[in-house]
């Protein structure tokens, strides 16, 4: 089997979009062309229970095919990378799922299988986990809300790339921010395969006051077509990687 | 698709009593109570034809594969037995309908090293870092990481004492990239290395356990300067002091294999043991040696130290 690449868009957020079509619609239509994606609702430290605003959160990942997971700030780190872990491997196994389909009949899925085998079809999924290429666009809500949690935000995905990074697969990483200036969304780190150096232009985020996550969830699908296109104009040879199959 | 949707749930709450036939193996498991919970399900004591066992229990149905293919690698390596041994694999179809995952271990019963330590001294520090060491080498040997290893995840096992595993789910194989951690444990979070699974990883994580029966309460990073932070911190612990530029070197990631480590830390042991008995020697031939019979020989030394302290 030939190793695709996985796309996701990472979505940082605390709170409830409030301009522009519907978050979970956008994410729908992101899954349709092979990209995840995953949210992570922040809640803050002193704040004993979710706001309704979060349900959201979920939403957004379910219509997304993606993993979502709400958290205090300060268990972060270990949260973005559990997340993007997983639903990579929620990925795979709804392509090894679709393959089992195929195979077996139409009702089939891992789990009608017996643990013994289940088993080995794992080892193909986990396997496959860690050779797969990944390309993560990051989407970090900086509404006035944000301010305080960006430090924490910068953190966590400097660690994301650490953990990343130690996988035998290659992985890219961009960063946007929204809302931003004139368009839905702002880029603020261009893709590259590590994220060390980001240290430098996160404390130039400034903070507005909507939170258009539809539009941005638009706009950031678009960042992964921009890439590719300018990619095989640039790199002929590498242009076979795009052949994702999901 | 939606394999997991119920990641962020929580866990699996049974009453003792709670009986669990297996979908596919039929076995009938009687729950007594609930030994812990974790990332991934919880794991309970039951009884199984009248004998003890630990079952754990997950929506997460490939997670828990996951571990089971883990768990069935480690028996095929040979010697001690360096997890708990895998008795059974199913699903459970509950009353209401939901399949859960489940495993059923060799239930293991001890105390943790900590408390271990703090009731029968730190002489046994030495021993259990070298029985750790030799079971790490022997899963290094056979291409696989140990990753979250932590005091959770340790027992001490009486008679004869020893350290065992009881949680091997964050076990990885060499070269890829660590599946589960603990941030206290973990080399990635103190900025001291990446998070491939290579055996440095795991000894990086050693230190870490011996460090926390000193600093139960953990200790977290500030700002980058976490190897002056965690070399202050051995310094600090007067038990580790035999061992200190071994664990110093560990930390650092120098060690590429347990095995070096274990020969130095065997020939600190046996350092201490010889400064040891050079100090007895040097006190038998002072001032009392006339008088010392075999069995006095304890209590003469002790009466001659509280003396020494008061006339100081």
């Amino acid at each position: 089997m030939k190793n695709g690449t996985l796309k996701q868009i990472l979505l940082l957020t605390d709170g409830c979009s409030n301009k522009g079509e519907d978050p979970s619609a956008t994410a729908a239509l992101a899954y349709q062309q092979g990209i995840t994606v995953n949210v992570i609702g922040i809640l803050d430290d002193d704040q004993t229970e979710s706001p309704d605003g979060l349900q959201e959160v979920e939403d957004i990942a379910l219509s997304g095919g993606g993993v979502s997971q709400i958290v205090y700030s300060e268990s972060l780190s270990q949260t973005v990378q559990m997340v993007t872990r997983q639903a990579m491997t929620q990925t795979l196994q709804g392509f090894v799922n679709k393959e089992l389909r195929q195979i077996l009949g139409s009702d089939q899925s891992l789990e009608d299988l017996e643990p013994e085998k289940r088993g080995e079809i794992m080892e193909v999924v986990e396997d496959l986990g860690e050779t797969s290429d990944l390309e993560v666009l990051v989407l970090v809500d900086t509404s006035a809300s944000m301010h305080g949690k960006l430090p924490t935000v910068k953190e966590a995905l400097i660690d994301l790339s650490i953990s990343l990074n130690s996988r035998i697969g290659r992985n890219r990483f961009c960063i946007y921010s929204f809302p931003g200036k004139r368009k839905a969304i702002q880029k603020v780190f261009d893709w590259s395969p590590k994220l060390d150096s980001i240290s430098a232009v996160f404390p130039k985020l400034t903070s507005g006051g909507i939170t258009p996550t539809g539009p941005a969830i638009r706009e950031a699908m678009y960042q992964f077509g921009k890439k590719s296109l300018l990619r095989s104009f640039r790199h002929d040879d590498e242009s076979g990687m795009e052949e994702a199959g999901y | 698709m939606m394999m997991n949707p119920a990641w962020k749930k929580q866990v699996i709450e049974l009453r003792p009593g709670t009986r669990i036939t297996g979908k596919w193996h039929l076995n009938k498991y009687t729950i007594q109570k609930k030994l812990g919970a974790g990332a991934i399900g919880a794991v309970y004591l039951c009884e199984f034809e009248g004998k003890p066992a630990a079952l754990k229990i997950s929506e997460k149905g490939t997670s828990m594969t996951v571990e089971v293919n883990v768990l069935k690698s480690l028996e095929k390596v040979q010697g001690n037995r360096l997890g708990p041994s895998l008795l059974d694999v199913d699903d459970w179809v509950t009353p209401a309908g939901n399949v859960l995952s489940f495993y059923v271990m060799e239930y293991l019963q001890g105390e943790t090293l900590a408390h271990f330590i703090g009731t029968h001294g730190k002489d046994w520090i030495g021993v259990f870092m070298v029985q750790l060491l030799e079971d790490l080498e022997r899963l290094h040997r056979t291409g696989w990481i140990f990753g979250d290893l932590k005091a959770e995840n340790l027992i001490v096992v009486s008679s004869p004492p020893r350290i065992r595993w009881v949680d091997v789910g964050g076990t990885t194989r060499a070269g890829r990239a660590i599946k589960e951690y603990t941030e206290f444990y973990d080399r990635g979070y103190w900025g001291m290395g990446t998070r491939r699974a290579e055996p440095s990883y795991d000894l990086f994580a050693f230190v870490m356990v011996f460090l926390n029966i000193y600093y139960p309460n953990r200790f977290v990073k500030t700002g980058d300067q976490s190897e002056k932070l965690l070399f202050k911190k051995i310094d600090h612990v007067k038990d580790l002091h035999p061992y200190r530029n071994i664990l110093k070197r560990a930390v650092k990631g120098s060690y590429h294999s347990s095995a070096d480590m274990k020969r130095e830390i065997i020939t600190a042991i046996n350092e201490v043991k010889r400064r040891q008995s050079y100090h007895r020697k040097k006190s038998k031939l002072s001032l009392h040696q006339h008088l010392v019979e075999p069995g006095g020989i304890g209590v003469l030394a002790l009466l001659f130290y509280l003396f020494s302290l008061l006339f100081q």
